[in-house]
């Protein structure tokens, strides 16, 4: 009922609108932020646009192993695709990496590890897609976030990676730690989702 | 009741405001007016030339509504994502409700909507038997004092870490008074993710839908809607009809605009992109997605000459900026919808209600900031101006406006004037603020007036404007002659 009611009623009134404008035609360049974009390869753009937002790249998984340690940060979960990479090196060190993520038991995780599907240079933006994440919990519920991303899957700008969204039913784009600014603006980062968001390329 | 009121209600509301939440409310608007601008034309040479797109595209879109909302829907349906219409608010209320007990739901996180918010959903649902729980922190602390946000981005602008401290402690979310804002948004995590974990659905709003392949686009910073999808077996999506844009390719031009206009963020953290129920093999997320589509009063809008205003993408950048809404809060404005947007809208979307708040587009000095700093350039000075002739024409009483025929009169003839204007200095002396005149005390009860000069703005300008003046207009002097 609501249905036919509503479509009738928006006929009506666009049918009166005498003038009514073409779907503006535009170049994709009038929403690059130039700035954002200067200087330096992609991974190097990216990498300084995520650190603008208090994001962290890390190269290599030794890298990785030196902040979970120094932060005391010493069980979490990854991805079974990305263990032996990741995780078992981990795991040799000394850490619990499970595979397996128990949503009964989501405060255990310290940190999670799943595979990033892209990024974007522009904006430090990491690229999950349901596709391709094991778990959206295991990418959520941990303090640490760390995403894997191979440098060739990083997009210049929003636009290309608004061209290359492809069919996945959920993706999201992660563009540093979660923050709020609720209480009198004062910026906290870490709300629900993570306090650490680390892209480790690879 | 509502011609008796002496004043304008927002003026009354301004009048009673707490010291305290002024400074709030003043704070936090000038901080984000000031974030705003610096992100935005860090970045772009023109931001204007985006804005000025943006709200063609919008413009366009609105023209073509019915085309591309039922492009939308068969979009949407393709992806076996159910769709439902709600022509008003109670429509809307009851379908999600029969969605809610078909899946015997008791219990859900709800992800900061202003639609939820325009209709009322929480209060409905909980009073249906229904735990309905806000999960953006700034809501979330609303739902817990029974408030209601005073701020499109910044629904709680208007308090201070002391009052959430106390709400946290007498609501038990936390043990002890805290106020430090890292402890109260700590507590929160730990209580909400319980929530989450717990839920049987998630409702949320919709910041952007595409028409093209039906991807709903939602925004959060703290991730909220993120944790809230991501446990539950059921989503449902309340999305006005204005929230349509043409294709996906539309949304560089709107999110580079949404993040930076409403926080001052190139992009919000969170840019969730939805188009059905979670993907095959993935553990996480619903397995069912409802979109209702609601009216609620949207297509009268776009029937009036105000259509305009459906352009907004609720960034909240004209509260900001405008200076009544830094004086009188949100609140003030009565209505989810407060600042600049909500004088406009509000009046609208409740048009059967327009008189009750006829006073709304009054509040304005039409600076024109507002249009200024709008993402999608909505000429809301002029849309303002357009409700205050609806209301003249409407014959809705001004309360507080004396009679215009005596000015009119001695306006009309100059030698009235000018006696006027010499005798008026003796209105200086006279007891204006005792008169027992009712229109005149509540005339002077909004205003201060100046000591009268006694017509010396003539006298100057008569001895200014002498024909050897250079400046005097051409036509003047020939007049002379």
């Amino acid at each position: 009922m609501s249905r036919a009611a509503i479509f009738r009623k928006i006929e009506a009134a666009t049918a009166a609108i005498k003038v009514k404008a073409a779907r503006p035609d535009y170049a994709a360049a009038i929403t690059h932020a130039a700035p954002k974009l200067a200087g330096g390869d992609l991974l190097e753009i990216f990498a300084r646009n995520l650190a603008a937002v208090s994001g962290r790249t890390m190269r290599s998984v030794a890298e990785l192993l030196a902040f979970l340690t120094a932060n005391k940060q010493c069980h979490g979960y990854c991805d079974p695709a990305l263990y032996e990479r990741v995780g078992a090196p981990l795991a040799a060190a000394g850490l619990t990496v499970e595979t397996a993520y128990d949503r009964t038991r989501y405060d255990d995780y310290q940190f999670g590890i799943t595979q990033a599907s892209g990024a974007i240079a522009e904006s430090g933006s990491l690229i999950l897609d349901d596709e391709r994440t094991s778990r959206r919990l295991a990418a959520l519920s941990p303090w640490i976030h760390v995403a894997v991303l191979e440098p060739a899957a990083i997009h210049r700008t929003i636009g290309d990676a608004l061209a290359a969204l492809g069919a996945s039913p959920n993706i999201i784009w992660v563009t540093g730690p979660s923050k709020t600014a609720d209480v009198e603006g004062i910026l906290i980062e870490g709300v629900h989702g993570p306090g650490e968001q680390i892209a480790l390329v690879l | 009741m509502f011609p008796m009121f002496g004043t304008q209600l927002i003026d009354d509301y301004a009048r009673h405001i707490s010291d305290e939440k002024q400074t709030s409310v003043l704070n936090g608007a000038a901080a984000g007016t000031a974030k705003r601008y610096q992100v935005l034309y860090q970045d772009y040479a023109d931001p204007d030339a985006l804005r000025r797109l943006a709200g063609a595209i919008k413009d366009h879109t609105l023209q073509h509504l019915g085309t591309y909302l039922s492009q939308a829907e068969q979009a949407l349906t393709a992806r076996g994502v159910q769709v439902h219409f709600a022509e008003t608010d109670e429509d809307a209320r009851q379908t999600i409700l029969a969605i809610l007990r078909q899946h015997e739901v008791t219990r859900l996180t709800k992800s900061k909507s202003m639609a939820a918010e325009e209709i009322h959903l929480n209060a409905f649902l909980i009073a249906n038997g229904v735990a309905c729980l806000e999960s953006d922190l700034g809501e979330f602390i609303i739902q817990l004092d029974d408030d209601i946000p005073s701020h499109i981005v910044k629904p709680i602008i208007h308090k201070n870490r002391r009052e959430i401290a106390n709400t946290f402690l007498r609501e038990g979310v936390a043990a002890d008074y805290n106020d430090d804002p890292q402890t109260i948004t700590r507590r929160a995590r730990v209580f909400l993710r319980k929530k989450y974990m717990d839920a049987q659905a998630c409702i949320t709003g919709a910041n952007f839908l595409c028409a093209d392949t039906g991807r709903m686009v939602v925004v959060t910073n703290e991730g909220n809607s993120r944790f809230g999808l991501a446990p539950v077996p059921l989503h449902i999506a309340l999305v006005g009809i204005e929230k349509l844009i043409p294709g996906e390719r539309d949304l560089a031009v709107f999110l580079n605009l949404l993040g930076r206009s409403a926080t001052g963020q190139q992009l919000t953290v969170y840019t969730e992109f939805i188009n059905g129920a979670r993907a095959a093999g993935q553990a996480d997320g619903p397995e069912q997605m409802h979109v209702v589509f609601l009216d609620n009063g949207r297509s009268k809008v776009l029937a009036s000459n105000c259509r305009e205003i459906l352009r907004c993408i609720r960034c909240g950048a004209c509260q900001n900026i405008c200076p009544i809404y830094r004086q009188a809060s949100g609140h003030a404005y009565r209505s989810p919808y407060g600042g600049p947007i909500g004088a406009v809208l509000t009046p609208l979307l409740f048009g059967d209600r327009f008189p009750e708040f006829a006073d709304l587009p009054k509040a304005s000095t039409l600076c024109g900031a507002c249009n200024e700093v709008c993402p999608v350039d909505i000429p809301i000075p002029d849309l303002l101006l357009r409700l205050r002739d609806k209301a003249k024409r409407e014959s809705i009483p001004s309360p507080a406006a004396i009679p215009m025929a005596p000015f009119a009169t001695l306006a009309t003839s100059p030698a009235l004037w000018r006696t006027a204007m010499t005798m008026s200095k003796a209105m200086n002396y006279l007891p204006l603020q005792i008169a027992p005149i009712k229109p005149l005390q509540d005339w002077l009860g909004q205003r201060t007036l100046p000591p009268s000069k006694g017509g010396e703005f003539r006298k100057w300008l008569k001895a200014r404007a002498k024909p050897e003046d250079r400046r005097t207009p051409r036509s003047q002097t020939e007049d002379r002659r």
